[in-house]
């Protein structure tokens, strides 16, 4: 066999791997609106903690469900069941990015990534509030 | 202008003095180191190299000089540098001050840039001829630029309206716009910084860092050598100096990188070491063509072939170094990543865009120009030659790379202009991660580690040009036949459980493990049968070995990993009874909780929540957990240990938690915990009911009833400890539960000359306070008992086992064994200044890696 035929057919499998990639079924990022439109599938959802509305977590009884609202930047609202732990820093996050899948009633989430202002330590806000809030206990 | 009590700025000044200094050596030492290699009169090269030289010792030395004075702010805690108020605070541990140096992004270019200035020192007072007149002069020119493009990016001037690079010397008061800098003492306000990040509190913060940073920072010696071979026109000769470096650099960054996996795995909360996130994806990717490319340059030594390939890939690896960069500080990742940087200004991603492009497509053109010109063999080789499948293996490497890189960088693909719009239409929206999307990058590189597994087996046993094949079998035949019987015993006695991806999947992994046990096994033989026990070329047998141990252990520690606190087991949870959905799940929850005292069986054990205790630093609460198995039959135990995870509770309620893992020989045990209450926030409005009782007597209380064993004068026993000439009386309690639980508690009270003391005592299980109020008449005594409900202590955890993970660093460290060694040899250093490096770093690694817990 030459080198040139299986460099080829190496080629060949390369490209039956990226075929393959196009079939996987890649997500995308929605609205709330959106998400409720492709309800079933999996999709990501930027949104904000409704803080109006209750975090509803009771680790004796189940410390695998946690419900809450959220809110999209189009003011968009929707329940999210998460059958997990409650993150830390949840109350505290100022962007959340949810991955699942939009139910008829609420959203079943899988995974939960926050974005906290404490990670945010180059965000010029966030400075400036810890800056206040301790020249202010002072 | 106003003047501020307390500042003190000269450190800034001095700092700042010496960022203007590196830049402008750099330059000159870019310049002249450039100029040197294009002149061959040897008087004139000589002067413009020693030129360079001095230039280039400075900017040294002012790089050292800057991080030294980084170091002194945050020594010193000025906050009135934003750099100190950023990253530092009081309560830091001396330990994590270089990491809270590295934490921000300034830090880390200046970490790079000094182990650039060291590895470029080093280059020069390398005495060699052929270094002193032919590479010295190009290779310094690249990384003088490179030192250059790093010092604009902490320079920190504007330009017009556009800041040049963000300073590590900026005074707080500048950066932020608070009314609190109109007052000329704010600095007596300002009394601590915001600290550390809590994750990255953990040793391996401190020293993962610098390794990796070595790592990336070494990669720039290959690159430039390849630079040399072009600008020189002695388009083979860079290979022979080229291969120690990029052995080292090998070496290094795959020990940084796997560090960083251990630091994850010990301290972040994400139950791995591995989890295909972009930040160690940028770094896997030019790790994975470094090695491709150091094959490929062995290839060349051997035989002349495959010169090419090893240009392309010495110059890739750097510049998909450059590109991590790019992904990892530009904020481009933003929502993909748990431990990306964050944005930190658009004029600073557009400079880190101009370094990568500035470096990679020079380079890249140069490479095509002259891609006639770079000698090559015609003749093609033979199949049966070890050449042809140590270029295969490169091969796979290499496009193992660019799959993985090319998934990495979907949130770029979603912020280029037109390509954005393109996949909006077409995939009805921004395209993001499926699923599962670990599963994606498993699923293929399940293929790569069996073709790997099995060329790195064979292909030792291949001789370079031809192999007869009489000789082949002759060799391999053993190895082939103990490995297939090793991996049928092993199969049978531990099967692989990993059912989540179907029968396929499980096939896959039974097939790599088979191809990484052969391959281990064959290298291992190949050093007695081929190499008659001679160690000192076997250098390349034991980084193969390493490298397929590690992956037989993640295939085994990640296939049949164990989720031990499922909630199915648990007796106290309600059985969801709030969740409606609960009963189409498919896949088991992870999180238990444990109420203090309690004990709860999680797989094979019995763990106890036993208590909380402050840790030095504010907010951090550590939490006992004591693990016990017990054997079936006569209840003796036979293993117990303990584990202190720790969680930092901010006063918001925001929480980190840090895993504590038991190590065995076979397995770890790893636990987090995933939920704890801040026990501020939970008033206790409960009273104390107070009954009289007798020794004997039994009461009731909501959960069951209690008896009165009897009252004990000066007590000393492990809780107490009087002496007969004190007065103290405790009573012995026994409550017992409807459920035939039985707790013992033993309140105090102690009378000195100060007054009355009272030791109350908790029955956490049943929510009881209890308290030895006084005695009465008759024999009796009060005892007030608190029910409450409010009081349930407990935690929220979340617990792993990890079947034999020490395989996984126990590869790692051979592996890096075996690649040091390749490199101090090729380098050819004194054999017995070799020996002694070689212990210090494996022994090193060893405690790093396997016994340091």
């Amino acid at each position: 066999m030459k080198k040139t035929s299986i460099i080829i057919l190496i080629g060949i499998a390369a490209l039956i791997v990226s075929l393959l990639l196009f079939s996987v079924d890649f997500s995308t990022y929605d609205t709330i609106a959106s998400a409720r439109k492709k309800e079933g599938k999996f999709v990501h959802l930027i949104a904000k903690l409704d803080k109006t509305q209750s975090i509803t977590y009771d680790p004796i009884n189940n410390p695998n469900f946690l419900s809450f609202y959220i809110v999209d930047s189009l003011g968009e609202k929707s329940k999210v069941v998460y059958h997990n732990s409650k993150p830390g820093d949840l109350e505290k996050s100022e962007r959340i990015v949810l991955k699942g899948k939009m139910g008829k009633d609420y959203f079943d989430c899988k995974d939960i990534l926050l974005k906290c202002p404490s990670k945010y330590k180059d965000d010029k806000k966030v400075l400036e509030k810890s800056m206040k809030e301790q020249t202010a206990s002072n | 202008m106003i003047k501020f009590e307390g500042e003190h700025l000269l450190p800034g000044q001095l700092g700042h003095f010496f960022v203007i200094l590196a830049l402008v050596t750099s330059l000159i030492s870019l310049i002249s180191f450039f100029n040197a290699s294009r002149i061959d009169q040897i008087e004139e090269k000589n002067q413009w190299l020693k030129f360079a030289r001095i230039n280039f010792f400075i900017q040294a030395f002012s790089i050292i000089a800057i991080f030294s004075t980084i170091f002194f702010i945050c020594f010193h805690h000025y906050y009135e540098y934003m750099y100190a108020y950023k990253h530092a605070s009081k309560e830091l541990e001396p330990k994590f001050l270089l990491a809270c140096i590295w934490e921000g992004q300034e830090g880390s270019f200046l970490l790079w840039a000094i182990w650039h200035s060291l590895l470029g020192v080093f280059i020069i007072s390398i005495k060699n001829k052929d270094y002193k007149n032919t590479w010295q002069a190009p290779v310094l020119t690249v990384i003088s630029m490179a030192q250059f493009f790093l010092m604009l990016m902490i320079l920190g001037i504007y330009f017009f309206d556009i800041r040049i690079g963000n300073s590590p010397f900026t005074l707080t008061r500048n950066e932020i716009p608070a009314p609190i800098f109109s007052q000329t003492n704010y600095l007596t306000f300002l009394k601590d910084g915001m600290g550390l990040n809590v994750l990255l509190r953990n040793y391996w913060m401190v020293i993962h860092p610098p390794i990796l940073f070595l790592g990336f920072a070494s990669t720039i010696v290959p690159f430039a050598f390849a630079y040399a071979g072009i600008q020189t026109k002695k388009y083979g000769e860079w290979i022979k100096p080229v291969l120690p470096w990029a052995l080292f650099s090998a070496c290094v960054l795959g020990v940084g990188i796997m560090m960083g996996g251990k630091w994850a795995y010990e301290s972040l909360s994400f139950g791995g070491y591995w989890a295909w996130d972009p930040v160690e994806n940028a770094s896997l990717v030019p790790w994975l063509i470094l090695i491709a490319g150091v094959h490929t340059m062995l290839i060349y030594k051997a035989t002349g072939h495959s010169l090419r390939a090893s240009y392309f890939f010495s110059i890739l690896t750097f510049v998909f170094v450059l590109y991590s960069t790019f992904l990892t500080r530009t904020g481009i990742l933003g929502d993909t990543s748990v431990h990306a940087f964050t944005e930190a200004g658009k004029a600073i991603n557009v400079m880190i865009g101009l370094l990568v492009l500035s470096f990679a497509l020079p380079m890249l053109s140069l490479f095509f120009i002259h891609y006639k010109k770079i000698p090559a063999i015609i003749k093609e080789e033979e199949t049966s030659s070890r050449e042809f499948w140590m270029f295969m293996g490169s091969l796979i490497l290499f496009i193992s790379s660019l799959f993985i890189i090319i998934i990495t960088s979907i949130p770029v693909y979603s912020k280029t202009p037109f390509l954005k719009d393109l996949i909006i239409k077409i995939h009805n929206g921004p395209l993001a991660m499926p699923e599962d999307a670990e599963f994606i990058y498993n699923k293929v590189m399940i293929m790569v580690a069996i073709i790997l597994g099995f060329i790195t087996a064979t292909t030792q046993y291949l001789k370079y040009k031809a192999t007869p094949s009489a000789y082949l079998i002759k060799n391999i035949k053993y190895p082939l036949i103990i490995a297939i019987i090793l991996c049928i015993s092993i199969s049978i006695l531990y099967p692989f459980t990993f059912h989540k991806h179907g029968a396929g999947f499980l096939v896959a992994i039974y097939i790599a493990f088979f191809c990484s046990v052969y391959a281990v096994v064959a290298n291992a033989m190949y050093i007695p049968l081929v190499l008659k026990n001679n160690f000192k070329s076997a250098s390349a047998s034991i980084s193969h070995i390493g490298f397929s141990l590690m992956i037989a252990g993640m295939l085994i520690s990640s296939s049949n990993k164990q989720v031990i606190s499922d909630s199915k087991v648990n007796g106290i949870t309600l059985p969801l009874s709030n969740d409606a959905m609960a009963k189409k799940q498919d896949n088991p929850t992870e999180n238990l909780t444990l109420i203090r005292q309690m004990p709860t069986r999680m797989g094979d054990y019995e763990v106890t929540y036993l208590k909380d205790s402050m840790g030095n630093e504010k907010g951090r609460s550590f939490y006992a957990l004591q693990f016990e198995k017990k054997e079936k039959n006569n209840k003796k135990i036979d293993e117990s240990f303990k584990l202190q995870p720790d969680v930092y509770l901010m006063k918001d309620n925001n929480m980190s938690s840090n895993p504590d893992t038991k190590s065995f020989l076979t397995k770890d045990v790893f636990t987090y915990i995933s939920f704890a209450m801040n026990k501020e926030r939970n008033a206790d409005t409960a009273q104390f009911k107070v009954v009289e009782i007798g020794e004997g007597d039994t009461g009731f209380y909501r959960n069951g009833y209690y008896i009165l064993n009897k009252v004990v004068k000066n007590p000393n026993n492990e809780k107490y400890h009087y002496n007969p000439n004190s007065i103290a009386l405790m009573a012995d309690i026994t409550f017992v539960s409807r459920d035939s639980m039985r707790y013992r508690s033993t309140p105090l009270v102690e009378a000195d000359s100060m007054g009355i003391l009272q030791y109350d005592d908790t029955v956490y299980a049943q929510n009881l306070f209890v308290k030895f109020v006084g005695v009465s008449d008759h024999h009796k005594i009060k005892i007030g008992i608190k029910e409450s409900d409010s009081l349930i202590d407990f935690v929220t955890v979340k617990s792993y086992i990890f079947p034999y993970i020490n395989l996984v660093w126990l590869g790692l460290v051979i592996m890096a064994f075996g690649i040091m060694m390749s490199s101090l040899k090729r380098a050819e250093i004194n054999p017995k200044l070799a020996s002694i490096i070689l212990t210090l770093v494996s022994a090193g690694l060893i405690y790093m890696f396997l016994l340091a817990n």
